[in-house]
């Protein structure tokens, strides 16, 4: 009975034109990559990611070790693999949280537009946008110490602001809507309309805000690994690989260059996607490309 | 007008108000001691107790957050536990060092931005769009950090152009000083640049979309007339509010940086002030970042009112 | 990588010939900079426990009554002489004649009194208190003439008196000396760039023989990528302790440097819980020994340098016994152990300090305890956290850390500290050792004592941290080893 006025047509074309856009399918092909790279360390890595064999350390690139060894002769290629699926996870659990409290309460807010609570939810975000967000997330981990869960709340806490405000801009420009008025003329409550008729329509651009902030995230966590408060070793991760890696920087830049072209291409893999999705999801763009 | 002033006042004291009780008590409950951080593995129990005393850390914390506030209203940001010097001195000699490399990076940021923004728009879709497009998508996506690391093992110790870190201060002389504030400032400049030369595109193509640009051309101006003469001027709004943005972000987002790169700023200041629990540091400096951004953010709203009085009475 | 270092090797040879054609080839050079890892946080040796500030100012602006040499023998400094009693409870120390504070104020048996007096004072905020534990009085006897009185004999008293925690200050200055260090050493506090550098000039009315340095610049340089590429580009002369032992191979193979190999007083061990079930029983403890192999953490995380040690003692001490094969790398061993003390599947914490030694050795050491079945959950911590939560709490299986302090085997019989030795055997031992003052007897109980703690294998002991340096060719008189945390400037120079 709810008639979101939803594209039907477009839709249908999504994947006609989802296949004619280049950097979409780019996107999409990277970001697979490194979610099936992640997935596979599972049941496969070419070595064991925390075997140590000093005595092979710092070797080159070999047919034996694709992207060569670390300062403890580990197999880089195999401890890339795993740092997937490190960052992959801290990522979604991050923006995970953004949704989970970000959107309910952009969503109560917009309901209640003038509330005290709405007043007080759009101060909040106020305040933690103006904190200076790594600053911050180094204090908690210094408070409740280092490690793969920490960090996550700490990337997860600047999330909720991020999702709090697109969905409360968004849904009060919907709350004027003529579907929203004939809901509300029907009798129906503004918790009921929030869920049955206002979240159905920001879920497109939630997906597209969510993939970009995941990139983000990914960044936020290697730079969090990178000071040294990310996932603990023996786990592998990428931005403490970069840290290792940078007194060997003159000796092994090799150390250096595999993790970072990792980050790279996740993050750009994640951005072109984003993008792509925006693109194919707002037919105005879709026309003025073709 | 005078009432959304006081309005606006007001709700910026209560979040600087709300910022300083959150610090103050994330600061109280990190563990570990500054006294006993201070005197080492084989200090003496009493002497750790003496030197709390003389920091003033066995007072109870009420006391001690309303000492803080009251002394910071009055422009006295107490003594660091570490350095013993006044933290205002401190956090003057720091951003000697971090507003210079911030102003740089966004100048570096703003000089390659611009023209890349107005070139892209101006060739929307033909292939040097879609290069400067692709170069920027790769400029977000790389970690400072990690193009740091990159400057310093091609510039630094590969042709030794550069040093690798370091600053010489400013009495070495102001071309000595810049010099050592360049990798880090391009370091800083890049993710900032590619972002604005997207911001800048994109802003452009929506004003050369708008009913005024579609006049101008109806009524017989070129491409690039209007694109110069009309959608720059509006497009610039946008693309600022960014550029003020960064700037805030940059004072104190730098720490990455700062540490890669070994400059005494203001970045890591805190940073050091964290591990060495020199609580009274790290408030004050996150303090004053917090005011900065919350600042600067009351201001673009003040000129935005003044400029669109409709705002006054919507905007929330 | 071959272009890269052909590269690296023809820009360096390039800069070389420009270097030489353009430096003026007259005198030897007078100044230095030298590099080090960390920034004091200020400059009063007696008033903190951070290693960086007795690094800047020990022996060169400050000096005590004794002070150590360069391989850590104990000699004169201020007091030029002194006469012990019978009964070894009175030093009467002779001071030295015509020695001024760099603010130009004299120095004499007041200042001793009061630097003392102060160390030991009820609100005293020195480190190390308890060098000054078993004075009794300090006695100004004339100007030139201290007398210390002790509560019990102490055969380690001139030695702790050469400490930089013991160092002499005068009244006027003591309450400033953070800021503004004023001593009676060779060289003169000049300037501080936070964040950057402190700089000495030399002091024209030093008592002893004048430094031939004109002016020390310490640059801190922590990163130990930016301290590799200040070395190689001249920014800094010399780097006593340099921070990465992996570059060292490349500062060998370039004639224009030294490098400079040394020892530490850096007991490193991997400290266990005594208390703490199941570290509690010594057949567990024997296992984590017996899993450990030194020479791949030494080759793994020193890159070599370092020297194995099997008890809590400087190999390069005379009384030195080498217990390491009594705890040699043996996993089946380890195994058999583990299986006799009837447990399985064991998973420790493992809390790493941030020195490089402790990060790296510790993930060597969590892949060889995984190789006998012993499961080790690293966790990174600061060193603030680390003295709450290790040192303090106690909330701990594993650590490692270096206890730089020389002769420290004394902290086993402390019941509060952090690995709860506590044993009453040993602290039997150490209790005659106080008392036994002629040496071969002593010798003879410092051999007990670390056999006792080895036996007992109370920590597994991994190696004594070296102190690996790297200068410029033509500097001469740096001191290769690091008998206390210093940069002794005062017999340093250049040769042409």
């Amino acid at each position: 009975m709810s008639a979101p006025p939803a594209d039907r047509n477009a839709e249908g074309n999504f994947l006609g034109a989802a296949l004619r856009h280049p950097a979409f399918i780019a996107g999409l092909v990277l970001t697979l990559l490194f979610v099936g790279a992640a997935l596979l360390s599972y049941l496969w890595t070419p070595y064991d990611p925390t075997r140590l064999d000093i005595a092979a350390k710092l070797q080159t690139p070999t047919s034996g070790h694709w992207f060569g060894t670390d300062h403890f002769g580990r197999d880089i290629f195999s401890m890339l693999m795993v740092g997937a699926r490190v960052s992959i996870a801290v990522a979604i659990i991050a923006v995970g949280i953004g949704v989970s409290l970000g959107v309910p309460l952009g969503l109560y807010a917009a309901a209640h537009r003038g509330s005290l609570l709405d007043e007080v939810v759009m101060r909040g975000n106020d305040l933690i946008f103006a904190f200076p967000s790594l600053l911050l997330a180094i204090l908690i981990t210094a408070v409740f110490g280092p490690g793969a869960v920490n960090a996550i709340i700490a990337i997860g806490i600047f999330n909720i602001p991020v999702f709090a405000r697109l969905s409360r801009g968004a849904a009060l420009s919907l709350w004027t809507r003529e579907f929203v008025l004939a809901a509300r003329v029907a009798g129906k409550g503004r918790a009921r309309i929030s869920v049955e008729h206002i979240l159905p329509n920001l879920m497109n651009l939630l997906i597209v805000q969510g993939t970009i902030q995941f990139s983000l995230a990914v960044l936020a966590e290697a730079a969090l690994a990178y000071v040294g408060l990310g996932a603990q070793p023996p786990l592998p991760s990428w931005g403490r690989m970069l840290a290792d890696a940078q007194t060997f920087i003159s000796l092994a830049p090799h150390l250096a260059l595999f993790p970072g072209l990792a980050i790279v291409l996740t993050v750009l893999g994640l951005n072109l996607l984003g993008d792509g999705l925006r693109d194919l999801h707002d037919p105005r763009l879709r026309r003025a490309r073709t | 007008m005078t009432l959304y002033l006081l309005r606006r006042l007001l709700s910026l004291s209560l979040t600087l108000l709300a910022a300083s009780i959150v610090v103050f008590l994330v600061t109280e409950i990190i563990p570990g001691d500054p006294a006993a951080f201070m005197m080492g593995i084989n200090a003496d129990p009493a002497a750790i107790a003496a030197l709390r005393s003389e920091l003033g850390l066995d007072q109870p914390v009420a006391f001690r957050y309303l000492n803080w506030i009251v002394g910071m209203l009055q422009g006295d940001f107490g003594q660091s536990y570490t350095y013993r010097v006044p933290v205002s001195e401190l956090v003057g000699d720091r951003i000697a060092v971090s507003l210079p490399l911030t102003l740089y990076a966004l100048a570096l940021s703003t000089l390659i931005a611009f023209p890349a923004g107005v070139f892209a728009a101006s060739r929307r879709n033909a292939p040097g769009d879609i290069a400067i497009m692709g170069v920027t998508q790769l400029g977000v996506a790389v970690p400072n950090f990690w193009f740091a690391m990159l400057l310093v093992l091609l510039f630094a110790i590969t042709l030794q152009w550069f040093s690798a870190g370091g600053f010489p201060g400013w009495d070495a002389g102001v071309l000595v000083a810049l010099k050592s504030l360049t990798l880090p400032a391009i370091a800083l400049a890049l993710p900032q640049a590619s972002i604005l030369a997207r911001v800048m595109r994109s802003s452009l193509l929506d004003t050369l979309d708008e009913d005024f640009v579609r006049t101008a051309r109806a009524k017989g101006l070129s491409r690039s007339q209007a694109l110069w003469g009309h959608a720059l001027r509006n497009a610039l709004i946008p693309v600022l509010t960014i550029v003020g943005l960064q700037f805030s972000f940059l004072l104190a987002g730098g720490i990455i940086i700062e540490n890669v790169f070994y400059l005494p700023g203001l970045g890591r200041l805190v940073f050091q002030a964290i591990s060495q629990r020199d609580l009274i540091v790290v408030r004050s400096v996150i303090i004053l970042l917090v005011f900065a951004v919350v600042a600067v953010t009351f201001l673009v709203d003040i000129a935005y009112a003044i400029a669109d009085p409709r705002l006054r009475r919507q905007r929330r | 990588m071959t272009n890269f270092k052909t590269v690296t090797a023809t820009v360096s040879a390039v800069a070389l010939i420009l270097g030489l054609a353009t430096m003026p080839s007259l005198a030897a050079q007078t100044d230095i900079t030298v590099g080090m890892q960390l920034e004091p946080p200020n400059l009063d040796p007696t008033g903190g426990a951070a290693a960086a500030i007795d690094e800047v100012v020990y022996a060169n602006v400050f000096e005590g009554l004794t002070r150590f040499t360069a391989d850590g023998e104990v000699v004169p400094a201020l007091a030029e002489s002194w006469d012990i009693s019978e009964d070894g409870l009175t030093y009467t120390f002779h001071l030295r004649d015509g020695v001024t504070f760099h603010d130009g104020s004299s120095f004499d048996a007041e200042d001793v009194k009061f630097s003392i007096d102060r160390a030991r004072a009820e609100d005293s905020t020195n480190a190390q208190k308890a060098l000054f534990a078993d004075i009794q009085s300090v006695e100004a006897v004339d100007a030139q003439t201290v007398k210390i009185t002790l509560s019990q004999p102490n055969g380690l008293f001139l030695f702790n008196m050469a400490w930089g925690d013991a160092v002499i200050v005068a009244p006027e200055t003591a309450d400033t000396l953070a800021t503004d260090p004023v001593g009676t050493g060779p060289f003169a506090f000049a300037t501080w760039t936070k964040g950057d550098s402190v700089a000495l000039e030399k002091y024209a009315e030093y008592w002893g023989e004048a430094p031939r340095l004109d002016k020390v610049t310490f640059k801190f340089i922590p990163d130990p990528t930016a301290a590799f590429a200040a070395v190689m580009a001249g920014d800094v002369d010399a780097y006593p302790n340099f921070p990465a032992p992996e570059n060292l191979e490349q500062f060998k193979a370039d004639p224009r440097f030294t490098v400079i190999v040394g020892s530490t007083e850096g007991e490193t061990i991997l400290a266990m819980n005594n208390k703490k079930a199941p570290l509690d029983d010594i057949k567990i403890r024997q296992a984590i020994s017996h899993a450990i192999d030194r020479q791949a953490i030494i080759d793994g995380a020193l890159f070599g340098y370092g020297t194995p040690i099997g008890t809590h003692f400087a190999p390069h001490n005379p009384d030195y016994v080498d217990l390491t094969g009594q705890s040699a790398h043996d996993p089946e061993m380890a195994r058999k152990l583990l299986d006799e003390a009837g447990v399985s599947d064991l998973t420790l914490s493992l809390k790493l300090p941030p020195p490089a030694y402790a990060r790296r050795g510790g993930e060597i050491i969590a892949a060889q305890l995984k190789e006998v079945g012993i499961t080790a959950e690293i966790t990174n911590v600061e060193w603030a956290q680390w003295l709450e939560d290790v040192f303090k709490a106690k909330n701990f299986d594993l650590t490692i850390v270096s206890h730089t302090e020389p002769m420290d085997i004394g902290i086993y019989a402390r019941d509060d500290y952090y690995f709860q030795y506590a044993d009453a055997d040993f602290k039997a031992i150490l209790e005659e050792l106080n008392k036994t003052t002629d040496p071969a007897n002593r010798s003879e109980l410092l051999g007990k004592a670390q056999r006792k703690i080895a036996d007992d294998a109370v920590n597994a002991y991994l190696f004594q941290l070296p102190r690996t340096g790297v200068a410029n060719a033509k500097i001469m008189g740096l001191w290769p080893n690091a008998p206390t945390q210093a940069n002794d400037m005062t017999a340093v120079y250049w040769v042409d």
